[in-house]
């Protein structure tokens, strides 16, 4: 047989990849419905992979936002708009910072925590001893993961926003003096709920599909060692960061160009 | 063997390049315990997934209960599925589950009886292994007999008619090892179950098997009651049952000869 050039076939390879992945994510989705039967078995998940995530996403949106205020003012400050705080500190929020700093967060501590777990479940014959029991384990362990991180990721992105602009609003207005009317004001008349809120959620979401799709496809598929654990450990944030930074680039070009 | 459970005629299987099963030819009857012996890496557990349906051979046919199991769809497999149990190596306990709800799960999964009926088989079942008292006890807090026991109370909660074991007795202490090999004999006969056990500790299973495979590099190389297999005329079987460390199957890795090697020839 003729040798094919390495290019060809790591082309190859990535297609049969996502290929492979994309049957995967369409078996899950075929799952989804019937966890409307078993709420229980998502709001187990909802715990794990949101309300779990809670206290990163607290601590870091607050923090963003007070770097963010900081930031904005010393510029600002320099043109005389320090004013229009409460505008630089929501926009970059609730367009690009909230969903994308979420997501990364997410990847790292909700993600990860899935592969593992599925990971180690596959290593230690779990989800073949379900199949053998004529259990699903796509419906039932892959499914309630993927539609909780789906879910949980806008509400954290959410959270993360508001309190990023509460982060704002603490170093701008009450430790540097920006009036407290104009920083709500400006941020009443210039964030429109269509083009910026609508649009954070709708990144948010997609960024929740994707990380929990990688998450799920990573674990399930990983080599049944402690080393294949780890190594889809890893490759859940890091395919997971790589696709949500290059994805918020097009979906930012789609939303926010001609403005 | 008039009224055979599991039919296995011809059977190819490859991982890759590697060939696992080259025609294998394997009938287990009803009603009995089922060994499958051989060496470690000869296919013994992948012979269990064909028969589960969770591998498809690359030839030969496959039957249990006259159900040809390749040719099933993903809905009728797991049909199949209800009426086998599997114990695996691990025991595959959830880890998220106590071992209430390990032995409950299939039940919750497949029926809807009520809370009460539950409980009651599933101590019933735990009662069998000898483990009711230890229905409150994480799977972390099991030892690996222990593990195995109410593994195999899960296998047997939806009354199946046959069990697969997958190395039941690796890594047990010597009490833990007489008390599954008695239990597997003692619910096959009370619970009219069908047992294929898969293993390389000839000395336990020979003492509640009654019918041998012993398989290799693909192929059964002898077959019958373990009777008959110890006093086989094959010598390679023979070296196996005896667990002798030199025959058919060399002690030696191939090597250069011992004299040229020490004379600094080959290195």
């Amino acid at each position: 047989m003729a040798q094919r050039p390495i290019t060809l076939t790591v082309i190859a390879d990535m297609l049969a990849g996502l290929g492979r992945s994309t049957l995967f994510l369409l078996r899950v989705i075929a799952g989804l419905p019937s966890l409307v039967l078993r709420p229980s078995l998502v709001i187990q998940q909802l715990y794990a992979v949101g309300v779990l995530s809670l206290i990163i996403i607290i601590v870091s949106g607050t923090f963003v936002g007070m770097v963010l205020g900081l930031q904005g003012y010393n510029t600002l400050r320099n043109f005389g708009a320090a004013e229009s705080l409460g505008v630089i500190v929501a926009l970059s929020l609730l367009r690009e910072l909230g969903p994308v700093v979420t997501a990364l967060l997410f990847a790292g501590r909700a993600g990860s925590a899935v592969a593992a777990e599925i990971g180690l479940m596959r290593a230690t014959e779990q989800l073949s001893a379900m199949e053998m029991m004529a259990v699903d384990p796509v419906r039932r362990v892959v499914a309630p993961r993927f539609l909780a991180g789906m879910l949980s990721m806008p509400l954290l992105s959410a959270i993360f926003t508001a309190l990023g602009i509460f982060g704002g609003y603490l170093v701008g207005v009450e430790l540097l003096g920006v009036d407290a009317g104009a920083y709500w004001g400006q941020i009443q008349n210039a964030a429109s709920f269509e083009d910026d809120v609508l649009n954070g959620i709708i990144k948010s979401l997609v960024f929740g599909v994707v990380v929990s799709w990688i998450a799920v496809y990573q674990g399930y598929h990983s080599m049944p060692t402690s080393e294949g654990v780890s190594r889809a450990t890893t490759s859940t944030v890091v395919v997971s960061s790589l696709a949500i930074l290059a994805l918020d680039f097009v979906l930012t070009g789609l939303m926010f160009t001609g403005d | 063997m008039d009224d055979p459970l599991v039919e296995i005629r011809g059977l190819r299987f490859r991982r890759g390049r590697r060939v696992i099963f080259d025609g294998v030819d394997l009938v287990i009857p009803r009603g009995r315990i089922t060994a499958v012996m051989g060496p470690s890496g000869t296919g013994k557990t992948t012979l269990l997934r064909l028969i589960g349906g969770q591998l498809r051979p690359d030839a030969g046919t496959l039957r249990v209960d006259g159900i040809s199991v390749p040719e099933l769809r993903r809905k009728e497999l797991y049909g199949l599925r209800h009426r086998m149990g599997m114990l695996f190596q691990s025991g595959a306990l959830l880890t998220d589950l106590s071992v209430f709800e390990n032995v409950a799960f299939p039940l919750r999964e497949h029926t809807d009886l009520p809370e009460a009926l539950v409980r009651d088989v599933v101590l019933m079942k735990l009662e069998l292994v000898g483990l009711r008292g230890a229905w409150r006890l994480m799977p972390d807090e099991l030892s690996g007999g222990m593990a195995r026991r109410v593994a195999l109370a899960r296998a047997i909660v939806l009354d199946p008619m046959m069990i697969l074991y997958d190395e039941p007795f690796v890594g047990l202490d010597p009490i833990s090892m007489g008390v599954v090999v008695r239990l597997i004999r003692r619910l096959n006969d009370a619970l009219g179950l069908t047992s294929i056990i898969v293993t390389h500790d000839v000395h336990e299973v020979t003492a509640i098997a009654d019918m041998c495979y012993l398989l290799s590099e693909g192929k059964v190389m002898g077959a019958g009651s373990p009777q008959t297999l110890a006093n086989s005329d094959s010598e390679w079987v023979r070296q196996f049952m005896n667990g002798l460390d030199d025959g058919p199957v060399p002690f030696h890795y191939p090597a250069p000869d011992l004299a040229r090697d020490l004379l600094g020839d080959a290195v």
